[in-house]
Parts: structure tokens; sequence; C-alpha cells
């Protein structure tokens, strides 16, 4: 179905962790991006430090496709202990390079690939006399063996490792020394370039490679976040690490070295989500990154923010699950968890990002919905949009942009007013006003999560208790008017069935539903960007008489969700569900449609 | 069931403090605990506390969790904001607020359950991160609300009012205080106002986190014989160690001390907390001789009270933050926006 041809391949590296491959397979995918060729990476990696196997896909794809294609074209087998796997995953036709230091026969049992053989090792021992620069120096020849077949521009190559290494200028040689003994070595003893190779284009102006948690904490920073708190958990890290970096940058007073931010390391993930609602309830924006354990943990504390309505912002990177689960495998396995976190009738908004772009954006828009709304707002990114590189469009900001910080009533407001009650709907949208602590002694009031009647006052009255929470439930519904916007592409023809998905399976999904359509199967797609629904998500599975919901999940999260919150009928959803852990791809949504498509059709 | 606002009733010629409040001023809702119970003399101390320090209600923040104790946030300083949290999380939320906004005064409320079993971990870092915050731990050894199952501070053999002795060894607040860092430690019991007031005082103008373990006695379930959280216990085995005064940096300082007696201690706002030490032999400066003397009570069932550990020069969680005087949240947007062309700028890192 795919490839390979030039810029149309998959390349895939399988190494040893903690060996330095990371920024080797960084460097090559940067360098074709820096060709001008439209590339996305998916980092494999096990829960561990050092020792165990990891995978770097590279897919090349000068139409822009971002998800996985499921093939893998060129195998660079680096790891011995995976050789049979990786010999197994390599598609037909398709060419393994390996350290030949020790050659390997029982690679010739497949005929239907090559196989090429490099003695890294030992040339790198040749090469180098410390042991450390000789493990690290493979990855670097290896890079250069490929560079060779894919033919990639060895200035670009150049260029990035003088960039990575403009600090320790002595490295700079010694790393190139390192590509060109695999560079030298492929150009002499193989037939170079491969037939499916790079070709530079202008496939890549005006974007960058990003990763979900870098755009998400910056999203933070220019949605004016002062207060970050967290606990450490994969895959969730790096975003605080994000945002505490750009801080570092941005927000330190230059005459007074004195930080215009708090950023706070809890013990846990409660006193995380106590961290960021005390720091709200007091009018600083505030966030905490977690994943789904973190959730769990934090539940109770999200409960008290809804109900005392207190305005947070709580980013789920999620991780397969359910417990530790594979804490560095990629799932959308906590949409039902979040859209109703806590316990007794709690909801949620939720944001969907498919990529870095709407991490960076809906970041920014999880701050003035949370305080718009005075609740919790979640965006549910996950490992494959927040710890991946992704070719995305150049963020961009408008200067005109000013927070929505909601109804937070001023000293001059208060001073006007004869009496304030923090829960009284006094304009009829469901929004009560708040103030912040400090302010005006008409402002005080008391934040509790036992029951209150309307004034604020504690109440076990029936009809107090419920007036409250009527207009919680109607507050949040009238959230569905301003998340984002579904996005919905129509197939060329008149479509009966139609595809729903969220996030990061958007990619592998709008590829999957391109292919169907070139082989004349037609279908509508629409991703959902927010919880609660808009109402066009009711009107577009109405409109079709089959509508295919792909997840990645084993129970079929979001389509629980939209039969529990729109009035379709269970009937007209099916799902297609992929939950292994591994990023979607394309092949695999593609497989399961057309075979319940044909299916259909013999029915 | 709902709170009663109590009406503020100003009588004549009663005192007024700097601000020209009166002590209505700082009263809150009427108590919906029991009669006798110590929560509610703590609270009195605390009304008093307040308004002798002229402390402006509304500048004052009181966040508590869940529980008996917890419940008497409502019962004071009406114009001051209040939140009643989750159980064992008052710490977290009240670090986060003190983090946005670091110029108001934060009092915790707390008790030994909240404190010792559900939330000592959340207890135990906002002490290590010297939070600048009145925390009031108010102890009765019981839980009230499920009706009268030990706690972590229950003594060891300590008798219930029905069934078994505790079997289980007690959690100390001022021990596990000493160890993780806090910087103002002291114990009090709500049966003594001469002392208790003056602590609270002094707990307020520290800088940095002062806690205060308060003998509480819970009448309904922890007041009968074999109890050592009872009153009548409490009275015989009381031991005041230090007693603090705070000085307010306005009011001159005449007496001169006599090294040994009294000894005063220069607070950041320019105020003296002076200690009268009743143990001639103990300085509460001293950790290490601190959490000796704790443990030398111990061993007598003596309750050693009053300001039992002090250190002034430790940085708050504030200054070891290195954040600004200004708070998070008067810091206006055009601070905060780095700018499109810095988007730009920044973005090169990411082709």
């Amino acid at each position: 179905m795919s490839g390979p041809g030039v810029n149309d391949f998959a390349i895939k590296v399988a190494t040893v962790n903690g060996t330095g491959s990371a920024s080797a397979n960084g460097l090559l995918m940067k360098t074709i991006f820096r060709m001008g060729v439209p590339v996305v990476g998916k980092n494999v990696f096990p829960s561990n430090i050092q020792g165990l196997p990891t995978w770097y896909e590279v897919r090349v794809s000068g139409e822009g496709h971002c998800g996985r294609s499921g093939d893998v074209h060129l195998m660079v087998a680096m790891n011995p202990k995976t050789y049979e796997e990786d010999l197994a995953e390599l598609s037909p036709g398709g060419i393994l390079l390996y350290d030949s230091t020790w050659p390997r026969p029982a690679f010739m049992d497949r005929s239907d690939i090559t196989v090429l053989g490099v003695p890294f090792a030992s040339m790198c021992n040749d090469a180098f006399s410390v042991a450390r620069s000789r493990i690290l120096m493979k990855n670097m020849a290896y890079v250069g063996a490929v560079a060779a077949l894919l033919d990639l521009d060895l200035d670009v190559i150049k260029g990035l490792v003088d960039e990575t290494f403009a600090a320790k200028a002595k490295l700079i040689d010694a790393n190139m020394q390192a590509v060109y003994l695999g560079y030298d070595y492929a150009k002499d003893n193989f037939a170079c370039p491969l037939g499916f190779r790079v070709e530079a284009s202008n496939g890549t102006d005006g974007k960058v490679m990003i990763d979900g948690n870098t755009a998400a904490a910056l999203g933070c920073v220019y949605a004016g976040a002062t207060f970050g708190a967290w606990y450490p958990i994969t895959p969730s890290t790096s975003l605080m690490d994000g945002f505490a970096k750009y801080c570092g940058q941005l927000r330190v007073d230059a005459e007074t070295g004195k930080n215009k931010y708090c950023i706070i390391q809890a013990e846990d993930e409660l006193a995380a989500a106590g961290l960021v609602i005390g720091a709200a309830w007091n009018g600083a924006r505030a966030f905490t990154p977690t994943s789904g354990p973190g959730i769990s943990l934090m539940s109770e504390l999200i409960g008290f923010a809804y109900y005392t309505e207190v305005p947070v912002v709580l980013f789920d990177v999620q991780r397969t699950g359910p417990s530790t689960g594979m804490p560095t495998r990629t799932q959308q396995c906590d949409i039902q968890t979040c859209a109703y976190a806590s316990h007794g009738d709690t909801r949620h908004i939720l944001l969907f990002p498919a990529d870095p772009g709407e991490c960076f954006d809906m970041a920014v828009q999880a701050f003035d919905l949370a305080e718009r709304f005075q609740t919790p707002v979640f965006v549910l990114s996950d490992i494959d949009i927040g710890m991946n590189d992704w070719m995305v469009d150049e963020l961009t900001w408008d200067d005109v942009y000013q927070p929505d910080r909601g109804k937070v009533l001023s000293a001059t407001e208060l001073e006007k007013m004869d009496t304030f009650y923090r829960y009284l709907d006094v304009d009829g949208d469901h929004i009560p006003y708040r103030t912040l602590p400090g302010t005006h002694p008409k402002g005080a009031y008391f934040l509790r999560g036992s029951g209150h009647d309307k004034y604020g006052g504690y109440t076990e009255g029936g009809p107090e208790y419920q007036e409250v929470v009527d207009r919680l439930r109607a507050k949040w519904q009238s959230a569905a008017a301003k998340v984002p916007a579904p996005v919905c592409i129509r197939a060329a023809g008149k479509a009966r069935q139609g595809i729903i998905a969220v996030g990061s399976s958007d990619g592998a999904v709008r590829e999957a539903r391109d292919r169907l359509e070139a082989e004349g199967v037609h279908l509508d797609y629409l991703r959902v960007r927010g919880f609660p629904f808009a109402a066009n998500v009711e009107a577009f599975i109405m409109e079709h008489d089959e509508v295919f919901v792909v997840e990645q999940n084993r129970d079929a999260q979001l389509l629980g969700l939209l039969l529990t919150e729109t009035n379709v009928q269970r009937e007209k959803l099916t799902p297609v569900l992929h939950y292994s852990g591994a990023p979607l791809d394309y092949r695999f949504v593609f497989d399961a449609l057309m075979n319940v498509i044909k299916v259909r059709r013999i029915a | 069931m709902t709170s009663f606002r109590k009406p503020k009733i100003q009588r004549k010629n009663e005192p007024l403090n700097d601000l020209g409040l009166a002590r209505v001023d700082y009263e809150g809702a009427m108590s919906t605990l029991c009669a006798g119970c110590g929560h509610d003399s703590v609270t009195a101390c605390l009304t008093k506390a307040f308004f002798e320090l002229s402390i402006d209600p509304a500048k004052a923040v009181k966040v508590s969790g869940i529980g008996c104790s917890s419940k008497t946030t409502n019962y004071f300083l009406n114009d001051a904001h209040g939140a009643n949290t989750v159980h064992g999380r008052m710490p977290s939320v009240a670090t986060g607020a003190i983090a946005a906004n670091s110029n108001l005064i934060y009092l915790g409320l707390s008790g030994d359950g909240d404190s010792l079993s559900i939330g000592l971990g959340q207890m135990a870092h906002a002490m290590r991160r010297n939070v600048n915050m009145l925390y009031m731990l108010e102890n009765n050894g019981v839980y009230g609300l499920t009706k009268g199952q030990f706690s972590a501070s229950a003594d060891l053999g300590s008798l219930p009012k029905k069934g078994a002795p505790n079997e289980y060894p007690a959690i100390d607040p001022v021990a596990l205080a000493l160890s993780v860092g806090a910087t103002f430690i002291g114990r009090s019991f709500s049966g003594d106002r001469k002392q208790l007031v003056p602590l609270i005082k002094a707990g307020l103008k520290h800088k940095g986190f002062a806690l205060i373990d308060v003998i509480s006695p819970c009448v309904s379930f922890n007041d009968h014989k074999g109890s050592t959280k009872s009153y009548a216990h409490t009275y015989e085995y009381y031991h005041q160690a230090v007693h603090a005064d705070y000085v307010p940096p306005t009011d001159e300082i005449k007496a001169s001390y006599d090294e040994g007696d009294v000894m005063p201690i220069e607070l950041h706002d320019g105020g003296i907390i002076q200690l009268r030490k009743l143990d001639q032999n103990y300085d509460p400066r001293d950790r290490a001789a601190a959490f000796q003397k704790v443990m030398d009570s111990k061993a007598t069932q003596e309750i050693v009270t009053g300001l039992l550990y002090i250190d002034e020069t430790q940085p708050d969680m504030h200054e070891i933050q290195k954040m600004e005087d200004r708070p998070l949240n008067e810091i206006p947007y055009s601070e905060l926006n780095p700018g499109a062309e810095k988007l730009k700028a920044l973005q090169g890192a990411f082709r």
C-alpha cells in the first residue's frame, strides 16, 4: 500500500537504551527534516534507564502523513537480543542493516529481504580508544551508513553536529569521524543510494519539530500561568521541565533576579492537586501535569475543585494502564476517568489535542475555560503526542490576546455592592462571581466541599443543595459551545458511514480515510476536540447509518461517552480499538474498517 | 440545618484596637461543637490574638481540612476568606494559596486525625518547605465526628470510653516537627488562655512555619478517667517550660533582659518575641536540646508546653523560591507574555 519510494518509506532503529542512540536517531530525523522532507519519529522505549531494548521509528512522508504506516523498509538492527523480532517486522523487499562484526548467517533465512552488514563495532574499536566513546560512536557510524544508503546531505548532518557540540568543539571531529566510518563503508560496499531515499524538497517550510509536552509548557507560559505543581511521573515530567526551563529564561526579573513564577515539586499527586487548587483559589493561573495514576490520586481534590468552583488546569499525558501498566507506552485510556473524575456527581471539561501544535493552543484555551467556567479543565494528551517529536506548523502567537480571567470582582466592585454571595447566579448564565482573598472585607466567603447553598452557607437541606448542583450541571453543559469545535472532513462523495476519533489517532485515521477513499470507500470524519460534546457531534452521528469510533483503549471509552452524553442509538456506533501501547498506524485502521465494510457489502 | 451567623452587637465603651475594630469584628458563625469542647476555647484565643494584633480580618486567610477542629474555621474572622478543604490536605491547599500571595496572614486549622494520620505527609512537607503560616493542631487524641476511635496521637495505654486500651505508640507532632524542619514549634493547652494567646501572636508573627500543638480535650469521647487527653489529666501533667510574649515593633522595649531569664528573639517585622524561660537550663533555639526535652518528658508523662523551639534565621518557602514580594496574582499579564517575536525566536531550536 505504501512505498517504499523516494521520500516515502519507514526506518526503524533497534538499539539498547542508555547507549546514546536517542541523540543519533534525533540527528537522523532532523537531517531529513532540514532537507525539507516531512518526517515523523516514534520513540518506543522501556521503563528503564539502561540495558533494555529500545526502538526508534522514523517515517519519511513527502505527502506529510503524520501517523505511523505500520511498515518498516529499513531496519537498523543494532541490538542482537531483538534480531529475531526485528527481522520478522521488516516488510517484504526491505533492507536489514546490522553490525557484521559478528556475522549472522541466519538472517539469510528470509529470501525476500536484503541484508547489509557493516562492521560498526570493529571499525569503532579501531578508531576510538575510550570504551564509552566506542559505544557512543557506533551510533554515529550507523547514522553515516544510513546517510549513504538514503542519500542524506552530509553538510546538514555536519551542521547539526556543530550545533549539538557547540560547547565541546573537540567532540565535533570525533562524531564526524564516526559518521564517515559508516558512510564510507556503505559507499564502498553497497550500491548507494537505495531505491527509496531522501530527495531534498521544500515540504517543511514553516514547520517545526516539537514534542507535545514542550509545546504545552510553552502554552502555559503564554497563557500567563504563574504557578505549577507536580509529582514526577512518566510521561508528563518533561512538561514541567519545559515550563521550568522557559520560566527560567523568560520570567526572571533582570534587575532583581527574582522569579515571577513558582514551581513546587509536590510530595505526591494529592499534594500537587491541593497546591494548584490553593494557588488558583488565590488568583494565580495554576496547573499540574500528570498521567493516569496521578489522576487517580488527585480524584478527591478534583471533586473538591469542581464543587467549590476553583479553576485549575490538569494535563493528563496518558499512558497504558491499568495500575502501573506500561508507563512508557501510549493509550487513550483515561477519557472516562477524567470526564467524571471524583466521587459523587462530577463532570468536567476535557480538551483533546491531536498534535503538539494543539497542545500549545489548547493549553492556553484550558486556562481561559477554567477561569471562565470556574472549574477544573483537563487537557488529555498522551505519550505519543507528549514525548515524540512531531512536525507541525510553526507555533504562532497573537499579541492581542488577553487572558479571560472570568468573573472576578475587584475591590471597587465589591465596595459598591450591598452583599456578595459566592454561589449566586446573578447573571443567569450559571456562572457566579468569585473574589480573591485579601481583596475586600465584603468579598470574604467560605470555600467548602461540604453541602452549601447558593449563598455559600453550609446546608444539609435537599432543595438548597440541589439548586447548587443543578446549576453546576447547567454550567458544565454551557461549556459545550466554548470548547474547541470538532474538526470535520467530508468525503468527496455522499457518505453513509463516518468515523469519529480523538487526539493522537488523527494522523492514522486521516491517512486510512484518504486511502479508503482512493479505493472508492467514502467516509466522513469528525475529530472530537472537547467535552462536553459540541452539538454537531450528535448531529454527525445522526446523519450517518454507521459511525466507526476509533480510539486507543480496550473498553471503547469515547464510544461509551458518546452513548451516555448524546441521544444516538447504540447500533450506529462500531468500535475500532487499538490498545497494544504502540501509537496507532493507518494500516490498522484501514484494515479494520475495510473488513467491516466488506462484510456490510456482502450482507 | 444551616450555619448561623451571629449578629454583631457593638457594646458601649467596648475596647477598640489600632484599626478601630472591636472584638466582635473578629468573630464568626456560631459554633456547632459540643458544649465544653476545647476547640471553642482555642477559637476564642485565636479571636483575641487577631484582635490584639490589630490584623485586618480581610487580610487573613483561614484554611482547614476535615474534622471537628477544621470546622472551627467558620467560627471566627467572618471577614476573612476561609477554606474547608479535603481531609488531610489543608497543608497543600494552604501552601498553594501562600505561593500565590504571600502578603496575607495564613492560618491553618487542623486536628490530630487530619494532621497525624491521613495528612501526616502533607503536614511534614509543609514544615519541610518552611511555609509561612501558623498551623494550629487541635489535639484531642480521638476522632470525634465518627464517634470516638483513637487517633494517632493517643498515648500508649490510654483508655477509650469503652473497650480495650490503645496499643500503638503516639505520634508526637512536636517531635515530628523538630525532625522535619519547622522553625517555630509550640505546645499549649486549650485551658491555658494566658499561655496560648501570646503563643498564637508569636506564631502569627514568625516568618516561616509555626506549629502549635494544642491539647484540646474532647468532652464527648475522650474526657474520662484513664484518658491521657482529658482535662483532668492535662491539668495534672501540665508543665510550662518557656513562655513566649510578642512585643510589636512600635512598643518601646523597656526591660533590660536578665540573661538566662528573659530572652528576646527578633522577628522579621521588627517585633520581638520575649521568651521567659521557666526551665533555666533550656534553650529553645537549640533543636537537639528541644528534642531531648521532649523525649525526657515522655518518660515522665509530663506535658511540656510553651514555645519549645524557634529559629528565625531560616529562609521561608517564598525566599527559597526566589519569588518577588509582589503576589503572583498581581503580576500583570503584560509582564508574563513573552510575545509573538519571542515565540518565533524560541522555535529556532525546533528546526
